[in-house]
């Protein structure tokens, strides 16, 4: 088996496109099933009441991570052929807080957005408004900024390059960091369970 | 979407267990990985609709921009038979079949008891903002980076998966009331 299919040219460009509508209707589905269509449910992760993020975010990244890299270690996936996007380190840090914050404030992130108002949700439209706005304004201010937003230009760069280890070891030490995670985020939510607004204010 | 379809009345089902939710999502991931060679996305398919419109209302403004140009350029033969617009669209109707089966489709604003629907509105578009400009400083958002960055071990999408909880706790308590 020579995989990715599509980089070893077993369906073309448009082809592609049906492709990425059937994973789109999977991603979506299982968002949804998830509750990620809940912006109540999404942000109680950031009030350690409902960690449902956190376990799905890392039991996704943990599934897939073992089945890449086992199809990898048997030959059936070739991953250099799979595109991973370059590391611009500062711009990332920024962007990264700049998206929690807007994660909170706005109460969903761009795709669960999408999954909230195939749900009905109205607050996630106006979200979705939010991103565009914000997409408009920095795509414009892009000329300005672009000595900082495309410095520390590191390309193509993995966790296994950075710190000096067989990726089979960071695969293995991610997997004991997210089984780590579960089990400090039932703590979390035990602790924080029981506490009214008021105790929060 | 209307409140008044057999769906609506329902009881909505449960969610599913989140072990259970992330493996079907991380299948859905490597699939992605192993028939396309690449992750999944949301927010490019934005910035593609959002390029496409300039381009409607000021052609040689968008075409001369380094940034909008990349995204016209974009897509198969029109910029947004883009992938991550098909994509975008599935995940929409996959979240309605999703929402419609567990009886979850219902016309609602989601907000805690504390903040009128206009605050929440508010809040809600000031956060899209914040995200817009932090998804393209980033180079993707919590799918496109954290999500595939994180399966792929890529450097920068750790750092930027790490950063967004840290920027999710950092405002959540300024924002307690629209929730709590």
């Amino acid at each position: 088996m020579n995989a990715p299919f599509f980089k070893f040219g077993l369906f073309g460009d448009e082809a592609s496109l049906i492709v990425a509508f059937v994973i789109g209707i999977a991603f979506g589905f299982c968002l949804e099933q998830a509750g990620f269509g809940s912006a109540k449910k999404l942000t109680a992760q950031f009030y350690f009441r409902d960690m449902a993020v956190f376990r799905v975010m890392f039991t996704a990244i943990v599934t897939a991570m073992l089945g890449l890299f086992y199809l990898a270690a048997v030959g059936w996936v070739d991953l250099s052929l799979v595109y991973i996007s370059p590391t611009y380190l500062w711009p990332q840090v920024v962007g990264g807080l700049l998206l929690g914050a807007g994660f909170v404030i706005g109460g969903y992130c761009p795709g669960t957005s999408v999954v909230a108002v195939a749900t009905g949700k109205v607050d996630a439209l106006v979200n979705i408004a939010g991103i565009v706005a914000g997409i408009f304004v920095i795509g414009e201010a892009w000329p300005s900024i672009t000595g900082f937003a495309e410095s520390s230009a590191l390309g193509r760069l993995t966790l296994p390059e950075v710190f000096h280890l067989p990726p089979g070891l960071v695969v293995f030490l991610v997997v004991l960091m997210a089984i780590g995670g579960f089990w400090g985020a039932g703590v979390l939510e035990r602790r924080f369970a029981n506490r009214s607004p008021k105790e929060n204010p | 979407m209307s409140a008044d379809s057999p769906a609506a009345r329902r009881p909505p089902a449960p969610y599913m267990n989140p072990y259970l939710a992330g493996i079907g999502l991380g299948l859905v991931l490597l699939a992605s990985f192993v028939v396309m060679g690449r992750g999944l996305g949301a927010s490019g398919a934005f910035t593609s609709a959002c390029a496409v419109a300039i381009d409607a209302v000021a052609p040689a403004h968008a075409q001369g921009s380094s940034f909008w140009s990349e995204y016209l350029k974009g897509g198969v033969g029109h910029p947004l038979k883009e992938w991550l617009v098909f994509e975008v669209v599935g995940v929409l109707v996959g979240g309605f079949l999703s929402g419609l089966l567990a009886g979850r489709v219902r016309r609602t604003v989601e907000k805690g008891p504390r903040i009128s629907t206009r605050g929440r509105f508010v809040f809600a578009f000031a956060g899209g903002v914040l995200m817009g400009i932090g998804a393209k400083l980033a180079r993707g958002c919590t799918s496109g980076q954290a999500l595939n960055g994180g399966a792929l071990l890529s450097a920068g999408g750790w750092a930027f998966m790490m950063m967004v909880f840290a920027g999710g706790y950092g405002a959540a308590w300024m924002v307690r009331r629209q929730w709590l």
